[in-house]
């Protein structure tokens, strides 16, 4: 991003002018979208590339679980899980958690490698003051998160202040400090795939290191169309840019056929740079299981059931 | 001349009927050799597919009043009745004669009359109350197994299937159930039947195929509770019972009983049962 396109976010208030200089509206082939999508899931996967991206899709996996209920006790099961999800599967990525959870979290994935994420900015609806939200940044990252999944206001966004966006996103990446920053766009809500478009750009500009589609309290979650528009305008943004800005699918992805059709996505979209934990995540609880079904398919050539392994 | 139009009989998954993902047919001539129809030879992933599809369907099926599950049965009956001219024909297709036919489906139709009836009697026949030295109300019940896995005899005819898979849905267990070729025409529009009786979908999958291709992915599948094989030689007895011990799955290897006589049988229905029994505690 150059200096004088941040200055004149940064100016701009609610005029419309800004709208349109920064961020014409995009024009989005919603039924084109779809036939490409539809072909990253007929993508005939062979076995050795299969075991392969499986084991790449547990490494990308954000173990989640954000519930009232949440417990100490279930946090650390769900690190343990994270650390050793079954036999001959790799430890996941990250594991996320309201911000209260961080420090239990913490102290169970200590040197590990695994990062902790917690949701913050007053997860899952953004409805606050900035101020408060920004607070909530600052004191996960103090209890020891090293990823912030931030929401953005869409009820702000819809109503046309994209700057609001900016600003909010623009802080809360000043508030994280050395963690990395994960924008929830809430695709869910925002109606179309025009607007998915626009606000991907916007938390981009405004120095997201992820962009994420969803917070798992809205239907639809990720979907593959959206997803699809996310990384093209990763894509974009970093031919413009040169920055490599992560992507997070989250809410919705529960079986491997599916997790495997996104990685297809991914690569064909983005290409192999992008095939990393560092760049790219699951949102899920439920896929790993689903994964670690096939491992251990793979390994006794038995179909397996899901009574055989933990829930959480 | 008008060029006849030969069916593909398909699988019965989930409620819907989808070709075989493998692309796989065998065709079915009649005594003189020309075509009949095509049949689809089921592989292992249409196989996982209807375990899947059994799975989600069970909780529903086995939480059913067992009134409901009665009056589905029943509702099969009269369906089956009213088309036997059409199964009549798809059994002399497949090789019984004119009479053999008429009265194998007239046969099938009674037996699901028969297990209609037993799905509300037979926890009050196999259950039980059981005298104890303490102050509690101890009783036994049977509850379905769960997914079963159903090699149907391999025998021409429409009742031999029945006779496999009636008791298994009667007691509220979901199945997956392999027709022989002998009988491939048959089951698969007795699924037409199924499917136009308000059983949900799911509760029976029908797959046409081999059984030896077949048998070494249903005794080792984890999410199969049980297992009948029917007409099972030594060998794959053996296979079935070593594979399904992974799961500690429930293996049965019954026989076809002879003749033609309606004789519904509840020990076959007991066969994929479970019983729980219950302490309840009483005043003094």
């Amino acid at each position: 991003m150059n200096a004088s396109t941040e200055l004149v976010l940064h100016s701009s208030t609610t005029d419309t002018a800004f709208k349109s200089l920064r961020y014409p509206a995009p024009v989005i082939d919603e039924v084109g979208v779809a036939e490409r999508v539809a072909r990253f899931r007929s993508r005939s996967i062979k076995a050795a590339s299969k075991r392969a991206a499986i084991d790449l899709a547990m490494r990308m996996i954000d173990l989640t679980t954000l519930e009232g209920k949440d417990t100490p006790g279930k946090v650390r099961q769900l690190c343990a899980k994270a650390l050793q999800p079954g036999p001959g599967a790799p430890p996941v990525a990250a594991v996320c958690v309201y911000s209260n959870m961080v420090s239990v979290a913490r102290a169970a994935l200590e040197g590990s490698g695994i990062h902790v994420a917690a949701v913050a900015t007053s997860f899952p609806s953004g409805m606050s003051s900035l101020k408060v939200r920004l607070e909530e940044v600052r004191w996960a990252v103090g209890e020891g998160a090293d990823e912030i999944d931030m929401v953005i206001s869409r009820g702000r966004f819809l109503a046309g202040e994209d700057n609001v966006i900016f600003d909010e996103v623009a802080q809360v990446k000043e508030a994280c400090g050395p963690a990395h920053l994960k924008v929830i766009l809430e695709t869910g809500e925002l109606q179309t795939l025009d607007a998915v478009r626009r606000a991907s750009e916007i938390a981009m500009d405004a120095g997201a290191d992820f962009i994420k589609t969803s917070t798992g309290k809205v239907s639809p979650a990720a979907t593959m169309d959206v997803t699809y528009v996310m990384l093209c305008a990763i894509r974009d943004f970093f031919e413009r840019t040169g920055r490599m800005v992560g992507m997070k699918p989250a809410g919705g992805i529960r079986d491997t056929k599916t997790a495997i059709a996104y990685l297809v996505m991914l690569k064909e979209t983005l290409g192999p740079a992008w095939l990393t934990p560092d760049l790219f995540r699951f949102g899920a609880s439920s896929l790993a299981n689903d994964l670690l079904m096939q491992i251990v398919k793979e390994q006794t050539k038995a179909y397996q059931s899901p009574l055989y392994f933990s829930e959480d | 001349m008008r060029q006849p139009v030969w069916k593909t009989y398909k699988l019965y998954i989930g409620g819907k009927f989808p070709r075989t993902e493998s692309g796989r047919y065998e065709a079915v001539r009649d005594s003189d050799g020309s075509l009949v129809a095509n049949v689809s030879r089921a592989s292992r992933k249409d196989f996982r597919n209807a375990v899947v599809s059994a799975r989600a369907a069970f909780p529903a099926w086995s939480g059913a009043t067992a009134y409901l599950r009665g009056q589905i049965l029943y509702r099969a009956a009269e369906m089956l009745e009213g088309r036997a001219a059409q199964f009549a024909e798809e059994l002399e297709q497949q090789g019984l004669d004119a009479a053999a036919a008429r009265r194998d489906v007239v046969r099938a139709a009674d037996l699901l009359v028969g297990y209609a009836g037993w799905t509300d009697k037979y926890q009050a026949l196999f259950g039980t109350v059981n005298p104890v030295a303490g102050p509690h109300f101890c009783f036994s019940t049977p509850e379905p197994t769960g997914v079963v896995g159903v090699l149907t005899p391999r025998r021409a005819g429409l009742s031999p299937f029945i006779e496999a898979i009636a008791p298994v849905i009667a007691g509220g267990n979901t199945c997956v159930a392999l027709a022989p070729f002998e009988a491939s025409l048959a089951a698969i529009s007795f699924a037409e039947v199924l499917h136009t009786s308000d059983l949900p979908g799911g509760v029976v999958n029908i797959l046409t195929g081999q059984r030896a291709e077949l048998l070494p992915h249903v005794a080792a599948h984890m999410d199969v509770n049980a297992l009948a094989l029917w007409d099972a030689s030594p060998d794959e007895r053996r296979q079935t019972e070593e594979m399904g011990a992974a799961n500690l799955k429930r293996c049965f290897f019954p026989q076809l009983g002879v003749g033609e006589m309606v004789e519904t049988n509840p020990a076959l229905l007991m066969n994929f049962q479970e019983i729980k029994t219950t302490w309840h505690p009483v005043g003094s």
